[in-house]
């Protein structure tokens, strides 16, 4: 079969400034963040980032290298707003696209199934509607003639996401007890990239969960990287939970510029394998 | 904590878990401290059936106390976040938010202070709250209940009030309801001929006045006035199995 085995900085040699680019996970879970950094690394520009965002969102915002957010929330879970995000929409340093949990998903299931929209009830008599005037409503065609919000598809140029385990040619196992949506970032993306905590071969994948947990197939992706711990700081369970203490530490740094550049100097403009080997000790 | 005498967060808890009271076998989304303290109340207790999760993926088949961490043997079922949105536009869903604003119509904004566009301070955003509240019930707790948050008319509609819900077509709206607000003084709801917010009881110790001051629209008060119901003996001791350490008794001022 395919070996689609690369480098995290293999992986974003083709992410070129004014990208869409999609990030799997949820708040702080389970995030791409060994793509992240490898995103930092290239200083590629005039990102639009869509997200159910946490610390992706909030460290391309600090780097400014996002400048535009298309999400539903962004938030460190433990710290309910994401504090770079947070300090990004009040400087007004991005562009925003708000939309309603719910319509977020719509969005993506609709650039799955390569549809231009999807109709729903969500955003209907609220302000997101009026921030968000390129939102549409269309209105069934049969009997009822309801009005609904057309949530236009969420088209990616390239998803990244993280999961517990995956072979060489791109079959991905999430061992959480929560899938999230990554299939559905993968297949609304141009390309889609995925690291794992670990690679194994197919036949100990197949042994080593549910079948159900085989939530990535090779199809969604044309890369894959060995990253073990690539989505630190944020959990990964059952690999490792979230590291809270340095995610006080990353949020601490929106309010002190020079907190920021010392951690971005620690933490960020350093090969994967140094950022690892200062977070390990 | 031992039992004693019922404090102002036992009150609030018990307004919490009344507001659940006949929803059956329903997804009961509960955010914040004493909101998933009344909602645990009403499960242990008068509603049994609720369905409720571990704030997580994991549907619990008993109420257990707030931070403990479940067993196997808690489990009955699995709800990551794919199903929460199945089951929220399926309506079977009563959902319990905080509202950093909320005005006389029962629209909420947790999104943002200022205008949207250029945000004072930016909240949380509109997270879940538009697709809740137009798609089952929803109710609201506000632990400090003061004009800032009471105000006549809120910066960014993220939760949709009745005026707006009016001001769609009934087949859309129809599944719009916001049965009740939970304040640290008094519970309200909408139950008037043109949905504007009702006081309906004050907790005891509670002066209407102060409520009438510390909202920033006119509240319809009815001539006779409730004071709500404090905890049973019963009641307070679940309560405090439900809540060993006290937390909501930190949330709550009195």
């Amino acid at each position: 079969m395919i070996d689609k085995r690369m480098t995290a900085d293999e992986a974003v040699a083709d992410v070129t400034d004014g990208m869409t680019i999609g990030f799997g996970g949820w708040g702080s879970r389970r995030k791409p963040m060994a793509f992240v950094r490898a995103l930092v690394r290239k200083g590629v520009q005039d990102l639009t980032v869509v997200s159910y965002g946490g610390p992706d969102v909030g460290i391309l915002c600090a780097t400014g290298q996002a400048n535009k957010v298309i999400y539903g929330f962004v938030s460190l879970d433990s710290i309910p707003l994401e504090p770079h995000f947070r300090k990004a929409r009040q400087n007004g340093t991005i562009e925003a696209v708000e939309l309603d949990e719910g319509m977020f998903l719509l969005g993506l299931r609709a650039a799955t199934q390569r549809l231009p929209f999807l109709p729903t009830r969500a955003g209907l008599g609220s302000d997101v509607l009026k921030i968000n005037p390129h939102l549409k409503k269309v209105k069934s065609p049969y009997d009822d003639g309801e009005e609904l919000v057309a949530v236009p598809a969420l088209e990616l140029d390239v998803a990244f996401v993280h999961m517990n385990r995956a072979d060489a040619s791109g079959n991905g196992q999430a061992l959480g007890r929560d899938p999230y949506f990554d299939n559905l970032f993968c297949m609304s993306a141009r390309q889609a990239y995925m690291s794992c905590e670990e690679l194994v071969s197919t036949a100990e994948l197949t042994r080593g969960g549910p079948l159900q947990s085989l939530l990535i197939n090779r199809m969604m992706v044309r890369g894959v990287v060995e990253a073990p711990g690539g989505a630190h700081f944020t959990e990964c369970p059952p690999n490792y939970p979230r590291d809270e203490k340095f995610q006080r530490k990353y949020a601490a740094t929106a309010k002190d510029d020079d907190a920021w550049k010392a951690f971005r100097a620690s933490y960020l403009d350093v090969t994967e394998a140094e950022y690892q080997k200062s977070v390990a000790s | 904590m031992s039992v004693r005498e019922a404090t102002r967060a036992d009150i609030c808890a018990l307004a919490i878990a009344e507001c659940f009271r006949n929803d059956g076998e329903i997804l009961v989304s509960a955010m914040g401290t004493t909101p998933s303290l009344g909602a645990r109340l009403a499960k242990a207790t008068f509603e049994p059936n609720l369905l409720m999760t571990d704030g997580y993926n994991l549907l619990l088949r008993r109420a257990l106390p707030l931070g403990a961490t479940p067993t196997d043997d808690d489990i009955e079922g699995w709800m990551p976040f794919g199903s929460v949105f199945d089951t929220l536009w399926w309506g079977r869903r009563h959902v319990m938010m905080g509202a950093s604003q909320i005005d006389q119509l029962g629209n909420q904004n947790i999104a943002c202070i200022g205008p949207w566009q250029h945000p004072k301070a930016q909240l949380l955003g509109v997270r879940g709250a538009p697709g809740n509240t137009i798609n089952h019930t929803t109710s609201y707790w506000v632990p400090n209940h003061d004009a800032r948050v009471f105000v006549p008319s809120v910066d960014m509609v993220s939760g949709v009030g009745y005026d707006r819900a009016a001001s769609l077509d009934d087949s859309s709206s129809r599944f719009h309801e916001i049965r009740r607000v939970v304040t640290n003084l008094g519970v309200f709801d909408f139950n008037t001929p043109d949905h504007r917010m009702r006081l309906v009881s004050v907790h005891p110790g509670v002066e209407v006045d102060r409520v009438l001051a510390s909202t920033g629209f006119e509240l319809v008060v009815p001539d006779r006035l409730d004071t709500t119901p404090v905890p049973t003996p019963d009641q307070l001791s679940a309560l405090r199995e439900l809540d060993p350490q006290g937390r909501a008794q930190k949330e709550v001022a009195a």
